[in-house]
């Protein structure tokens, strides 16, 4: 198993993780937003509501829903304790920098990270939380009855400043993104003259398709509340 | 030309650095590396310490030749070597700062001068052909393709500078690396220990302190021989289908 350690410890394996996670965590967006675009219907919620009993309730999206934390936590930590190295490998500043010598974004992954570990702590401590803790609303369909999500959701997106701090985080997410999608390719070795454009042009509409459909949700309940 | 030069000034390895301010009269003809030559005969006609910088071919070949200039390795001119920029690039009254490159692996030795054996000592890993060849053959005895000998052959251009560590954000050796790796694995006669090098050469790096690649790009910008970071994609490659396939 001593393989398994130094592939993983190397400085190309830390990066495997980070790619593999990375991409992975993209394809939990992609569902995740699936998911929450119900809040959008226009039922009274129950359609949110009943989805949001079948992923609390599943033991299958369970185990795989504790698989993602473990994941967006190696993915958040590694991430921070590779660009703490990377910071001591350059060892001291120019006096002068040199401007377009790559992208904003990808220079400042680990502080785009951080912001959106903060923004994820928000978010789950307002809805995954509550759901947790059993203190929401009860709503009935057909004679089943359910947590009302979908109420709790209306209620905190009502306030302009969670609003707020959701567009930051989506904003910090689609720049994270930006690199982070195309990037993983290239640290995986995928490059390819006729393939990687594409892979960059899916790269930039996921990064800022995905954001944005995202960023309708609270902007929409806001509105129809305000 | 009158010039202001901000020159980073620092004793030795353990000494504090700091920039100081000079004053040149240069010639729009020179080198960069002949303004410098000029401002140190002045100084040392005034009896003070030369600054002390690296150059050897001033061919643009041999690779000695650093400088962070304005923030950039080899500064402002795509694809060039310090030695091969020109002071008519520069106009009168131009402020121009003059680092040494900054990466952990690349200690500072004294002003301008850094130690830069860290890549010597990864090309000593692994980066050379070792089966025995033979005797010279005919240039054309082995066939290869047109398209992989030019990939190869802009792999080989790397001149081994630092530029590439000088550059990067993170202090990362990949660029450099994954030249050396490319232009042998691309041909035939480096094909055979392919394998083992990529896993040797990239263990000297991590272990000479060089940071990690997040493909920020800085490295092929400041390339004086603008290598590719398609070689970084084919490096990072060749080490996982080498370290998944392996035996040990």
């Amino acid at each position: 198993m001593r393989w398994i350690i130094n592939l993983l410890t190397s400085s190309i394996g830390l990066k495997l993780v980070m790619s593999l996670t990375g991409l992975f965590l993209c394809t939990f967006l992609l569902a995740h937003l699936a998911g929450n675009l119900q809040l959008l219907y226009n039922d009274g919620g129950e359609a949110f509501n009943l989805y949001a009993k079948f992923m609390t309730g599943n033991p299958l999206i369970k185990f795989i829903s504790y698989g993602l934390y473990t994941l967006i936590l190696l993915h958040a930590v590694q991430g921070l304790v590779l660009a703490s190295i990377n910071k001591k490998s350059k060892g001291s500043k120019y006096a002068v920098s040199a401007k377009g010598n790559g992208s904003w974004a990808s220079k400042n992954m680990a502080l785009l990270g951080t912001l959106i570990l903060f923004f994820l702590l928000i978010h789950m401590g307002d809805f995954w939380w509550a759901m947790k803790r059993n203190n929401l609303e009860y709503v009935t369909y057909d004679g089943v009855e359910v947590k009302n999500l979908y109420k709790k959701v209306q209620i905190s997106f009502k306030e302009w400043y969670i609003v707020l701090a959701y567009m930051v985080g989506l904003f910090a997410l689609a720049l994270h993104l930006l690199h982070g999608f195309s990037s993983a390719f290239q640290t995986l070795g995928l490059r390819h003259k006729k393939y990687t454009p594409i892979i960059k042009g899916i790269g930039y509409i996921f990064s800022i398709l995905i954001p944005i459909a995202f960023a309708i949700i609270p902007i929409a309940i806001f509105f129809s509340q305000n | 030309m009158k010039l202001k030069l901000q020159v980073w000034r620092q004793k030795n390895k353990n000494a504090k650095g700091s920039l100081k301010l000079y004053n040149v009269e240069a010639d729009e003809h020179m080198s960069f590396l002949e303004m410098l030559d000029v401002l140190n005969e002045q100084l040392i006609s005034d009896k003070s310490d030369p600054i002390a910088f690296d150059h050897d071919c001033r061919e643009g070949i041999c690779g000695s030749c650093s400088l962070v200039i304005d923030g950039r390795p080899h500064g402002p001119q795509q694809g060039t070597t310090t030695c091969q920029l020109h002071m008519r690039h520069y106009k009168d009254g131009d402020t121009i700062t003059i680092e040494p490159y900054r990466a952990k692996a690349f200690p500072i030795v004294k002003d301008l001068v850094t130690q830069r054996t860290a890549y010597d000592k990864i090309i000593q890993a692994g980066g050379y052909v070792s089966v025995n060849t033979g005797q010279a053959v005919d240039g054309n005895a082995i066939p290869i393709e047109g398209g992989i000998a030019a990939k190869a052959f802009d792999a080989a251009t790397c001149i081994g500078c630092g530029a590439c560590a000088a550059a990067c954000p993170n202090g990362s050796a990949m660029l450099f690396t994954s030249a050396k790796i490319a232009h042998l694995s691309l041909l035939p006669q480096g094909q055979i220990e392919h394998k083992s090098r990529v896993r040797k050469m990239v263990a000297q790096m991590d272990k000479e302190g060089f940071g990690m690649c997040s493909n920020v790009g800085a490295c092929e910008v400041d390339c004086p021989k603008e290598i590719s970071t398609d070689n970084i994609a084919r490096l990072n490659r060749e080490y996982l289908s080498a370290s998944l396939g392996a035996e040990d």
